[in-house]
């Protein structure tokens, strides 16, 4: 792809301008997305997650995994600032997106989510038709043209058009689980965002609709990058190329919050972990 | 083996005696409705005839009609309907999907709509008399009666209107949120249309409260007698004002006029209702 993309200054870069300086000669290096550093989210002036730094790589799928109550899915909301629904919530520290901070002065919510889309842990397609689920994002954004194809390819990609083509006008909530969750990632694709944020997205699914969606999820990774939240570290195991452990932590007045443990290489943090939490968590010896 | 049967016959005994209590509460309310509409039914079903419907009233009950009551009360339906909903609609959004429930104002608002249901007719009424017919200088018309019929239901209205809101599940807000809508994307597109079936219900509910409403619009200065078709800015009568005036009647012939003019209030409802209920069937989503 060509640098046609001149974003304007309050604008977040386009994806596509960074083909461009992609790897050089297979090394490991990947081009980070995210680069956040000393990220605290409060409720209140509470922290629920404190000083947080980590960096999320292109086209591979970070996990974040640790026991309930470690600010998991507060975290992963701040990237497309979906805490900013929460009144009472806060974000510090910097969340930076290739360069550009999500929390910046000027930054347009819409912007960000146009970029980062969200799957969620309960599957919630809208009362409305297939067709209509999936063209939602297109149409609230503006991205009217070709809203067929648009709709087609983001339900090929989400491997769910040869089960929904023939019925794209009847309703969502007449899917299965597993189809309604699969839905829901096509809808999150059909803006053809750059990053997929999931939190917990196969928790409320069968073991075979939880195969599907791991599947899925290593088809999907060529194209896009993907944060996942999951409490199960089998699934960690088998989809993610770098995992983040979440622990609690009481703070001075015993309130607790969660911190970041240890953000390393899947297999590492599953064979030899370097933190004494880690092995414990990993290990079954945790929770 | 024999000590759980004993037991267990006791808890049968009191089961039935709360089940037939049950039944009695039911019975209060039931025959009285039934004895009600049996004893209209039969006093004024034969006089429920053309006359009813196309002559003025008289002071010869047997030429009587209750044409312009039956106008001004459909006038006033349609009114309270146009007014009501839109300006109901509107506060319930602004209270559920916009205000902050942490400030001081918007509780004060919330508690004085609680309030304002509960304010007996007839202050409105004094309030329509004060402020609309004489303040405004609207005097004794359709309107000023539609426009007092609207403040007694409104704060039903919203009520309803912000139930029906409140119970769309959070996840589609935020998954249309996630999906770059704005807020008002969210409402229009997702919230209301999925809430449409709970304010149909509520708002018509409503509206039948105002159809049998008699002392607010004796307040704004409903005449008794009147034998052309209101319009917008001239005087009127309504239904239960006629009924009322009939009955006070030294004449057998005028009650039993009355009567067929409740059974022509009781078949409005009716409509009104079973309207209520095909919107909440046809339109009923689960999530």
């Amino acid at each position: 792809m060509s640098s046609d993309t001149e974003a304007t200054p309050v604008r977040l870069a386009s994806p596509s301008t960074l083909d461009q300086r992609d790897t050089g000669a297979g090394a490991p290096f990947r081009e980070s997305v995210f680069d956040v550093s000393d990220a605290t989210v409060t409720y209140d002036g509470a922290p629920a997650v404190q000083g947080v730094s980590l960096e999320i790589h292109r086209n591979q799928i970070t996990a974040i995994i640790g026991p309930s109550g470690c600010g998991k899915s507060t975290f992963i909301r701040c990237f497309n600032r979906l805490n900013d629904l929460i009144p009472s919530a806060r974000v510090l520290g910097r969340f930076m997106y290739h360069g550009e901070d999500l929390y910046g002065a000027g930054v347009d919510p819409v912007e960000v989510r146009k970029r980062v889309g969200m799957v969620f842990q309960k599957p919630n397609p809208f009362p409305k038709s297939i067709y209509d689920n999936v063209a939602f994002g297109a149409r609230v954004l503006g991205m009217k043209e070709n809203l067929d194809a648009r709709v087609e390819r983001a339900l090929e990609q989400a491997a769910l058009w040869d089960e929904v083509k023939d019925r794209l006008k009847k309703g969502a909530l007449s899917l299965s689980g597993g189809q309604q969750q699969r839905l829901c990632i096509a809808r999150a694709l059909a803006t053809e965002p750059e990053v997929i944020l999931m939190d917990e997205p196969a928790s409320a699914l069968d073991p075979i609709a939880t195969t599907r969606i791991e599947d899925l999820m290593h088809e999907l990774k060529r194209e896009y990058t993907i944060l996942i939240v999951t409490h199960n570290m089998q699934q960690a195991a088998r989809v993610a190329d770098m995992t983040a452990f979440f622990s609690v932590e009481r703070g001075a007045e015993g309130q607790r919050h969660g911190i970041l443990v240890e953000y390393d290489r899947t297999d590492k943090i599953f064979t030899q972990p370097t933190d004494k939490r880690t092995e414990d968590y990993v290990t079954g010896r945790f929770g | 083996m024999s000590r759980l049967e004993g037991s267990r016959r006791t808890g049968r005994g009191r089961g039935l005696a709360f089940q037939l209590a049950l039944w009695l509460s039911l019975a209060v309310g039931f025959l009285t409705l039934g004895a009600l509409l049996v004893q209209v039914f039969t006093k004024g079903f034969a006089r429920v005839d053309g006359k009813l419907f196309t002559d003025p009233p008289s002071f010869d009950p047997l030429i009587a009609g209750a044409r312009p009551a039956i106008f001004a009360t459909l006038w006033l339906m349609g009114l309270v309907f146009l007014f009501a909903v839109p300006v109901g609609i509107g506060t319930a959004i602004y209270l559920e999907e916009y205000a902050r429930k942490d400030r001081w104002y918007n509780r004060l608002l919330e508690v004085n709509i609680q309030n304002l249901a509960a304010v007996p007719s007839i202050v409105y009424g004094i309030l329509g008399l004060a402020f609309l017919v004489r303040g405004l200088g609207l005097g004794r018309v359709v309107l000023a009666g539609g426009m007092i019929l609207t403040l007694l239901v409104l704060p039903t209205v919203i009520i309803a209107a912000r139930e029906a809101l409140r119970a769309v599940p959070g996840s589609i807000r935020e998954g249309a949120v996630a999906l770059g809508a704005t807020q008002w994307q969210v409402v229009w597109r997702q919230v209301l249309p999925a809430a449409v079936p709970g304010i149909a219900t509520g708002s018509i509910l409503a509206l039948s409260r105002a159809i049998g409403e008699t002392a607010p619009l004796i307040m704004v200065g409903a005449v008794t007698y009147i034998s052309f078709n209101p319009s917008l800015l001239g005087p009127f009568t309504a239904l239960p004002i006629q009924i009322y005036t009939w009955t006070n009647q030294p004449q057998e012939e005028f009650r039993v006029l009355a009567a067929a003019a409740i059974i022509v209030l009781l078949v409005i409802l009716l409509v009104m209702n079973s309207f209520a209920i095909v919107i909440r069937n046809r339109y009923q989503k689960r999530w």
